[in-house]
């Protein structure tokens, strides 16, 4: 790695703050669409909403956003491997 | 050769994020283990999860998205030398994961004392697939209460060090790395609220 002085990002207390806004009306919207009766839809709403929110999470919280190339392609690789292993055992599972 | 201790920011920031990895595998596995039998038992599963709280569980994500906004900005805190402030963030963060706890506690004795727990009377009795997801129930909340007790700790150990000035505006990165382990708590919940307590 060079040896250049690192950056630090430092995120506001008002992006933070905004963020956990975000989360929130984002839990209530899947607590509200999962009222319904909505049969495969709902799955594919709560699903949906769960990973927008861990993605919010991830930039932001967890500062991934302004991370260096590595960690995002690392995380990037660690995701497809978790999706191949799902993806691969429905292959199984469905058309067994 | 200088005699400073040898700092490696990147390194161990980046040794941190490959354990999370590993850490999402783990529950990643349980997901998967919960879509396949999803698929099989769908009624049983229906009927199990709607013998679960959606306020408690409601309750129990806004404290966690509370905390770990309480844990982002700890971070900021301590990045703009605001001691003081850095402290009350992460006992924010700890008093909201002991009212998770509390609640989880609430949750687990009235399921228990209802006679639902893995190898109860009724269980036994009673359709194979709500077995399977009480059993599941159980194992995912438990590993993940057992993260928010480590994490908690975890933090109650980096706010001591910011105490005594170990953890610092210049030197963190402890700091950031209990931060990281609690987002992935957190992380966590996001899936295991929706999957045990809405879609069902």
């Amino acid at each position: 790695m060079t040896a250049q002085p690192h950056e630090h990002n430092i995120i506001s207390f008002r992006k933070l703050a905004a963020v956990w806004a975000t989360l929130l009306v984002l839990t209530a919207a899947t607590i509200a669409v999962t009222r319904f009766d909505l049969g495969g839809l709902k799955v594919i709403g709560a699903l949906t909403i769960a990973c927008t929110k861990a993605g919010l999470v991830i930039a932001f919280f967890m500062h991934m956003k302004y991370e260096n190339r590595l960690l995002q392609i690392l995380l990037f690789v660690a995701v497809v491997t978790l999706a191949i292993f799902i993806g691969l055992t429905f292959f199984d599972v469905l058309y067994r | 050769m200088s005699h400073a201790v040898h700092k490696d920011y990147a390194g161990a920031k980046l040794g941190m994020w490959l354990f999370l990895f590993t850490e999402i595998l783990l529950f990643g596995g349980l997901f998967i283990l919960y879509a396949v039998y999803l698929a099989r038992y769908p009624q049983d599963f229906s009927s199990g999860g709607h013998q679960l709280n959606v306020v408690l569980g409601g309750t129990n994500t806004f404290l966690l998205v509370t905390s770990s906004l309480f844990a982002a900005m700890a971070l900021t805190a301590i990045q703009q030398d605001k001691r003081l402030l850095t402290l009350r963030l992460i006992g924010g963060t700890i008093l909201c994961a002991a009212g998770f706890m509390v609640i989880k506690y609430i949750e687990w004795s009235s399921k228990i004392h209802h006679g639902i727990y893995p190898g109860s009377a009724s269980i036994v009795k009673g359709p194979p697939g709500e077995s399977v997801f009480f059993s599941l129930y159980y194992l995912s909340t438990g590993i993940h209460g057992l993260h928010v007790l480590i994490g908690a700790t975890l933090l109650g150990v980096v706010a001591l060090r910011v105490k005594n000035g170990t953890i610092n505006s210049t030197d963190y990165v402890i700091l950031e790395n209990g931060v990281l382990y609690w987002h992935l708590v957190d992380l966590v919940w996001i899936f295991i609220f929706p999957l045990y307590y809405l879609m069902l």
